[in-house]
């Protein structure tokens, strides 16, 4: 063992009791530390969870991220003109050649892509009338990129497949509507078409804007509806690795020039939200290990005026400041690690604990268990805030130690 | 005989509101092998003209050659670096650490230098021990030996890093007679059979005929040397 190493353990058994009570300190708080974020990411990853299982990971729409140029730019390029009020070029909405590019990116790995025609339409019964997204969709792609066959509660989604007529949509709206299953509906788009069509499917999402807002038909039906033959404009993925979407979202960018949203940065308020929330957290627990820090400032500081002597002999034998200053910032490491090792037990003790508590969240039915995040990263950072929060501690107990001289010692009598 | 330690008009102020001088222009030369006792009243400057020359403190003015070369302007590493090669100290209370055991703290000087490989220095320090009569005492604690054994530790220890000079702040000053004649006994075999140079600061002149030669500081000033 080296030899400060050894200096600092026979220091810190010096003031056993003082240092069992800072290494108890930093034990109790790495175990909140850890049993706080756990809970904390633990409910997040269970959120996101059901918004990654309920959203599509990546949208690529018909839209560019960088409007094109307008030909008149592009003839006058580098001219010194303004131009106001200039009229675009009209263009037909809609993913261009979309089916040659589903291939593309269905043959990406772990993706799988669905593309789907959206407009607004109006649903007509018995003299009431109500606007809704009509979503043309292939019905037997939909499974892999959106989980809203788990949610149907009558018919299915595959029915579109059987009847070219039907459609699907919300529990809710088919009781504003007072319609049920079988029953017959008008739809009327905004460019004149309109169509009976039948309900062949009912779904319960439990979110309003979805079970009053979305309807589903076959995509060739909404072509014809929303007269868009052979149009998509939106392309739906979901990905074996959610987490992956902003880094495959941009590829496809680049690959196929539409605009490609990822969850991420389609809910990036809510991502902020999300990580201010991890900041507060963390700065709170950790603030809690800085207090609990105090306890090995407390018993540093004693060991260093106790052991002014010993530091006096290993200077005058030819020990640097700074091998003084190691010795004593080593003790703080020392506590940072001990108090780390057994807070970390105690924390998965806490956090075992935690995980078999059940809960009946208000507006849920079902009871379920504290979401529990166990992921290591939580672990790596609750020891370096410990280790570095004990050795910061240690650090001016250890700096004093590193200025003690050993003729003041020697002069000041050694009785 | 070759010199291995000079001072050259070494004074030694201390600062403060009312400076107090405690060596005054003392200028000296010690040769190898030499057992030089500094002898004087109470408050004399004994003390601090032996932290000066094993270069615990630096002379406000003058110089001290250590071995040929200059320390002046030396900074504090670099001093401690030339303590730990080639210096060693035995103080009048003895100076060990109090949790190690006796092998251990002659080990502790030759582990800090790194010269040698833990089981040689192992064994060295065993063999320095069992040379002062403390072969049965390795793994005791200080507390566990009388005074006598523990400066004989001391002197192990100094020695621990073959120095150039060990040097000796009333080595005796606690003893009882007995145990006083045994450390002069050896100090005096270190410098004259090992060739190693002794300055030791000493009230006891039964010591102090023990050794070769006898500087008299009184005031901070050299009386006599010879
Ligand atoms: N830190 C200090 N502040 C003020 N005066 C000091 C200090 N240290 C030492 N002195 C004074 O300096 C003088 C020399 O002290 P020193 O310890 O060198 O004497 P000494 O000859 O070793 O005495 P003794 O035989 O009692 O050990 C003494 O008068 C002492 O009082
Ligand atoms: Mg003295």
């Amino acid at each position: 063992m080296p030899l400060g190493l050894r200096i600092a353990l026979i220091h810190l058994t010096h003031r056993r009791r003082q240092t069992v009570m800072s290494l108890l300190g930093i034990t109790l708080g790495v175990a909140f530390f850890m049993a706080v974020s756990a809970l904390m990411r633990g409910s997040e990853a269970d959120f996101i969870d059901r918004l990654i299982d309920a959203a599509p990971h990546i949208t690529v729409s018909d839209e560019f991220r960088t409007p094109p140029e307008q030909p008149v730019v592009k003839s006058y390029a580098g001219g010194a003109i303004r131009l106001h009020g200039l009229k675009p070029q009209t263009d037909t909405r809609g993913i261009r050649g979309y089916k040659q590019k589903l291939p593309l990116l269905d043959a990406m790995p772990g993706v799988r892509v669905a593309p789907v025609l959206s407009g607004q339409a109006i649903l007509t019964f018995a003299g009431k009338e109500q606007g809704v997204t009509l979503n043309g969709v292939l019905p037997e792609l939909m499974g892999g990129v959106s989980d809203i066959e788990e949610k149907i509660v009558a018919g299915s989604l595959q029915a579109l497949a059987a009847d070219p007529n039907g459609i699907v949509f919300g529990r809710a709206l088919a009781e504003k509507l007072f319609l049920d299953m079988g029953d017959n509906i008008t739809v009327s788009s905004p460019v004149g078409q309109v169509r009976t069509m039948k309900i062949v499917g009912l779904f319960d999402t439990g979110t309003t804007a979805i079970d009053e807002g979305q309807a589903y038909v076959l995509l060739k039906r909404a072509q014809v509806l929303l007269g868009r033959p052979d149009r998509a404009n939106r392309l739906i993925m979901q990905l074996d690795d959610p987490y992956a979407a902003r880094e495959v979202a941009a590829t496809i960018e680049e690959r196929i020039g539409y605009r490609a949203q990822s969850w991420q940065e389609a809910q990036e308020s809510l991502m902020s939200v999300l990580l201010i929330r991890n900041i507060i957290m963390y700065s709170v627990v950790s603030a809690i290990l800085v207090v609990a820090s105090f306890g090995v400032f407390n018993v540093i500081s004693t060991v260093v005026m106790e052991k002014r002597r010993d530091i006096a002999i290993l200077r005058s034998m030819g020990f640097h400041a700074r091998d003084v200053r190691r010795i004593f910032l080593a003790q703080g490491v020392i506590i940072g690690l001990a108090g780390s090792a057994i807070g970390i037990a105690a924390g998965y003790g806490l956090m075992a604990l935690l995980a078999v508590v059940k809960i009946q969240p208000p507006g849920i039915s079902d009871v379920v268990n504290l979401p529990i995040y166990w992921g290591a990263d939580q672990t790596a950072l609750v020891v370096l805030v410990a280790v570095a929060s004990a050795a910061g501690a240690a650090y001016f107990p250890a700096r004093k130690a590193g200025r003690v001289h050993p003729i003041d010692i020697l002069r000041g009598g050694m009785a | 005989m070759s010199e291995v330690l000079r001072a050259e008009h070494v004074t030694r102020v201390l600062p403060g509101e009312v400076p107090v001088t405690l060596v005054r222009d003392v200028s000296l030369t010690i040769n190898r092998g030499e057992f030089v006792n500094i002898q004087g009243p109470s408050g004399s400057g004994k003390s601090s003209l032996l932290y000066l020359l094993g270069l615990l403190d630096v002379p406000s003015e003058g110089r001290i050659w250590l071995d040929g070369v200059d320390t002046s302007g030396f900074v504090e590493d670099q001093l401690a670096e030339v303590r730990l090669a080639k210096l060693g100290f035995v103080f009048q209370f003895h100076f060990l650490l109090g949790e190690f055991t006796v092998l251990d703290n002659v080990m502790l000087p030759m582990a800090k230098l790194g010269r040698l490989e833990p089981e040689a220095q192992r064994e060295r320090a065993a063999g320095l021990l069992k040379e002062l009569g403390l072969g049965e005492q390795l793994h005791k604690r200080p507390d566990q030996l009388s005074g006598g054994q523990r400066q004989r530790v001391a002197i192990a220890r100094a020695m621990a890093n073959e120095p150039l000079i060990i040097l000796a702040d009333e080595p005796t000053g606690n003893l009882d007679t007995a145990s006083s004649r045994n450390v002069q006994q050896i100090l005096s075999e270190v410098a004259h059979t090992r060739n190693k140079t002794i300055v030791a600061v000493t009230h006891d002149p039964e010591f102090a005929r023990a050794g070769d030669r006898i500087i008299r500081i009184v005031d901070g000033r050299i009386e006599s040397d010879g």
